[in-house]
């Protein structure tokens, strides 16, 4: 088994995963009217947005000019990279050269990454250089308008620069990847990066996902595809709603999150201290004709959620604490408590169920890492905090929101998620006292 | 004990032709899958030609083209890759009872995949409406206002790069394992690396993998011109791809899907299907040098053959073949270059080492998958795939890169590289399969 000794993520809630964490137990929102843009002209007109920051701040000065080449969702990777790696009491090159502390070729990088869209401001510009008769024109676009463009201007929105930006500040030189299964890739990278670990390929990896998703083309997209809640736009605060019977759609946001895996001998060497074991992790698929929702029944999450029970070789009752995806989006919300009741049974009654949407928004491809971040806290401290904006469950949906904060200790805890597309993951957290 | 991981299945939807049989006829008699852009209107982009897949028709692969149809090129293109596949390795596709023997939750998918196009046309025009040249700012009510009028929400969403997997996970029926990647020019080649790795320490019994992909879009194509990385030569497109050679001026982007079934070798004796080859090694690394280039003395590129090689628990004298990531760019065949002869020392000129890129182009996410096809077929036929247009070596490359014709060539053991722009590296190694 793997053991987590790092945690970081820069959320709606703050620019650390201490704020996050203390913001969730207080009850605190994160979103709010989206102040990136005039969102007047949107359906869905709120979000959650990280706390403004200064990217250049988290780079090591030799490459600070890296930060030109780096577009939001990049930024926000590389600050939940550092506070991860800082936090495990690991020493990178980025924080002292001379006193390494990692095996840069025994290190793995695996983070989720989504569909990175450009910056239409800088964009505008050379698009104002390519119009014949009022109309866009795509040869004076070729002929004329790319001139305008930075030449390296591609380099910012490839998906798979997150992970690159964020192993040249560290000198990661072991296995690398990005999954890119929007809002479950968190869940898998953190997967894939336990699976490298066992099978030897190294000892330790640095595993999570970031998405800005407060741009207008990646908002505009789900306020298409009326997953975005067009009904609390005078209320962000309880706009989104979670497994509630007047949950209209989820809120999108901005965020990162990342964890540090590693050996449990390892870990043990250097003294490192463990948030959690990861005990499990499934995963499955939602077949469904219209793929931009779950399947009815739930059954791609049941069969992800199987999965990781058997690996963690536990029975449903020993869980303390389950972490769903809970997007807000009605029927997606009854299907994964369907696919949750179906796997866990009878047992589903009496364990806490605490979604962080409500209150960190969905923040996509780093929404898993999110919550796998929030659980380490949860078994750390013993506390499952309270739910928001689930007053009333809708009739489907028999899962045991926490209504009020619980203190307890925490031995198990399943988080799980899915994607529109039909991806769905289920990991289970250990904890190890 | 790690299970033994077999290839069952090929399919291709290429540049060279939408099915193995005619990819692999085409390369033998060293053609270009390359011509002018028809996709969109590229007569004003610095590159105005690519390799793009012709006279490809999905519905004559699926019951349900109505499922499928709006998915973007490249989940299109991996619906007939993926009936090809299971075609050869009998899976059954598109029923709720599956006869074939295997059970759906046992049966995965990783796809190394891309991003959908924009919605050209609006995209572009939402802009015009929008920008305010004069003050330099967007006015998003205004912006707001035609994208709303005029985008179409399954457009957009099929821009998601997990959309091709989507399709193909509806498509098979498959519950276990479904996992899409996106590094750069690596990606299907880490996902086969990876479906690999899931067979062998029996999280699956069955996985579909490989790649799809198409960046021949406006954005991408503007992105690589910008880049510098594309070769401009408009006069030729069918000669622009040469690597290797002292006039190669970039690679040729190119557009398909490319799958292959892998499955454990205990799945393909009990459903008797016949072994196309066997998977033995796999590797992976990430530079961690800079984003705009690769490092000087290829440490990535090395450290994943090397993986690779240990993984299979070979030495670099057992190679018979390498399929290069060739991409035709002054950098990288000469790094790739630097890593083969650092890797394979002595041997390093007697191993042929070949690009199929200068027939095929560049199918970026999905290249990795579509050369991996061609080893495993030059096992199976002993023929070794050109590198064509190889007219004028680049003194400094004197690697036998199968020059101009293909070669017979006994093949048991093959090795394909592929390396990602921003330094994720991804090798696997395959051999001819004996019980």
């Amino acid at each position: 088994m793997t053991v987590i000794t790092g945690l970081g993520a820069i959320t709606p809630l703050g620019l650390s995963y201490k704020d996050l964490w203390s913001g969730l137990c207080q009850g605190k929102s994160g979103i709010g009217r989206i102040t990136a843009f005039d969102p007047s002209g949107f359906t869905c007109q709120v979000a959650g947005q990280a706390p403004e920051f200064n990217i250049r701040d988290y780079v090591p000065k030799a490459i600070r000019k890296t930060t030109k080449l780096m577009s939001r969702d990049i930024e926000l990777a590389v600050v939940a990279g550092n506070e991860a790696i800082k936090d495990a009491g690991l020493k990178t090159k980025a924080f002292d050269e001379q006193n390494i502390t990692i095996n840069p070729q025994r290190t793995a990088i695996i983070l989720g990454a989504g569909l990175i869209s450009c910056d239409l401001v800088e964009f505008a510009p050379a698009v104002a250089k390519s119009i014949t008769d009022g109309k866009f024109d795509m040869k004076k676009w070729g002929a004329q308008g790319i001139e305008h463009l930075t030449p390296l201007w591609l380099l910012k929105y490839l998906p798979n620069m997150l992970a690159c930006h964020v192993g040249i500040i560290h000198d990661i030189q072991g296995p690398s990847n990005t999954i890119t299964c929007a809002e479950v890739a968190g869940h898998l990278a953190i997967g894939e990066a336990m699976q490298i670990i066992l099978r030897g390929d190294a000892d330790t990896a640095l595993a999570g996902g970031g998405e800005a998703k407060v741009n207008p083309i990646v908002h505009l997209r789900q306020c298409l595809l009326k997953r975005a809640t067009a009904n609390y736009n005078d209320n962000p605060a309880g706009a989104c709603r979670p497994f509630a019977a007047d949950a209209k759609g989820s809120v999108f946001g901005e965020a990162a999150a990342t964890i540090v895996i590693e050996n449990p001998e390892t870990a043990k060497q250097r003294g490192a201290k463990v948030y959690a074991q990861i005990a499990g992790f499934g995963q499955s698929c939602s077949i469904n004709k219209r793929y931009e929702c779950l399947e009815p029944d739930g059954k791609g999450v049941q069969y992800a959620i199987e999965a990781a029970m058997e690996q963690a070789k536990i029975k449903p009752q020993q869980l303390d604490l389950i972490i769903p995806h809970g997007t807000g989006v009605f029927d997606d919300d009854i299907a994964e408590a369907r696919g949750i009741q179906n796997a866990l049974g009878g047992a589903v009654d009496a364990i806490p169920v605490f979604p962080t949407k409500s209150m960190v928004s969905n923040t996509g491809a780093a929404a898993g890492a999110v919550d796998v971040v929030v659980a380490c806290c949860a078994i750390r401290d013993g506390i499952i905090p309270a739910a928001k904006n689930c007053e009333q469950k809708n009739k489907e949906c028999k899962l045991n929101i926490a209504k009020e904060q619980i203190k307890k200790k925490i031995n198990y805890v399943l988080c799980t998620s899915y994607t529109y597309g039909g991806q769905t993951a289920a990991i289970i957290l250990k904890n190890e006292d | 004990m790690k299970e033994r991981v077999v290839i069952t299945g090929l399919g291709i939807v290429c540049p060279l032709g939408n099915d193995v049989a005619t990819m692999w006829k085409r390369i033998g008699n060293c053609e270009s899958g390359m011509d002018y852009t028809t996709i969109f209107d590229a007569s004003g982009f610095p590159t105005k030609f690519c390799a793009e897949v012709k006279n490809y028709d999905f519905a004559k692969y699926t019951k349900n083209p109505e499922l499928h149809k709006d998915g973007n090129r490249h989940s299109k293109f991996a619906i007939g890759a993926a009936a090809q596949a299971c075609r050869q390795a009998k899976i059954d596709i598109e029923t709720e009872n599956p006869k074939d023997g295997i059970d759906r939750r046992r049966m995965g998918i990783y796809l190394g995949a891309g991003e959908g196009s924009v919605d050209n046309e609006n995209f572009f025009n939402a802009i015009v409406q929008g920008w305010d040249d004069a003050a330099a700012k967007m006015d998003w009510i205004k912006w707001a206002a035609e994208a709303f009028g005029k985008m179409q929400p399954v457009r957009e969403l099929e821009q998601e790069p997990n959309m091709p997997a989507a399709h193909v996970s509806m498509f098979t029926g498959a519950r276990g394992p479904v996992r899409s990647c996106l590094t750069a020019c690596a990606a299907s080649t880490q996902a086969v690396g990876e479906a690999f790795k899931m067979l062998q320490l029996g999280q699956a019994d069955v996985m579909i993998a490989g790649g799809a992909h198409c960046m021949i879009h406006p954005l991408g194509v503007t992105g690589f011109n910008r880049l510098t990385a594309l070769s401009t030569r408009n006069d030729s497109p069918t000669t622009a791809s040469r690597p290797f050679t002292a006039s190669r001026d970039g690679f040729v982007i190119g557009e398909g899907a490319s799958l292959v079934i892998l499955e454990t070798l205990e799945s393909a004796k009990k459903r008797g299907v016949e072994i196309l080859a066997e998977v033995i090694g796999y590797g992976g690394s990430n530079d961690a040098f800079r984003v705009t280039d690769m490092h000087e003395e290829a440490r990535g590129a090395v450290q994943a053959i090397e993986a690779a090689l240990k993984d299979a628990k070979l030495t670099y004298k057992d190679i018979d073949y390498v399929s290069t990531h060739g991409t035709s760019t002054a950098e990288n065949d000469k790094i790739e270059t630097f890593a083969l002869k650092k890797v394979f020392k002595e041997e390093a000129k007697n191993i042929p080492a070949s690009s199929v890129k200068s027939m095929m182009g560049h199918l970026i996410g999905a290249a990795g998958a579509a050369e991996l096809i061609t080893c495993v077929l030059a096992i199976r036929d002993g023929i070794l795939p050109p590198t064509i247009n190889l007219n004028d070596p680049d003194p400094n490359l004197d690697l036998d890169y199968v020059p101009n014709k293909p070669r017979k060539a006994q093949v048991d053991i093959a090795l394909k590289e592929s390396f990602g722009f921003g330094g994720q590296n991804s090798v696997v190694i395959i051999k001819r399969y004996k019980n």
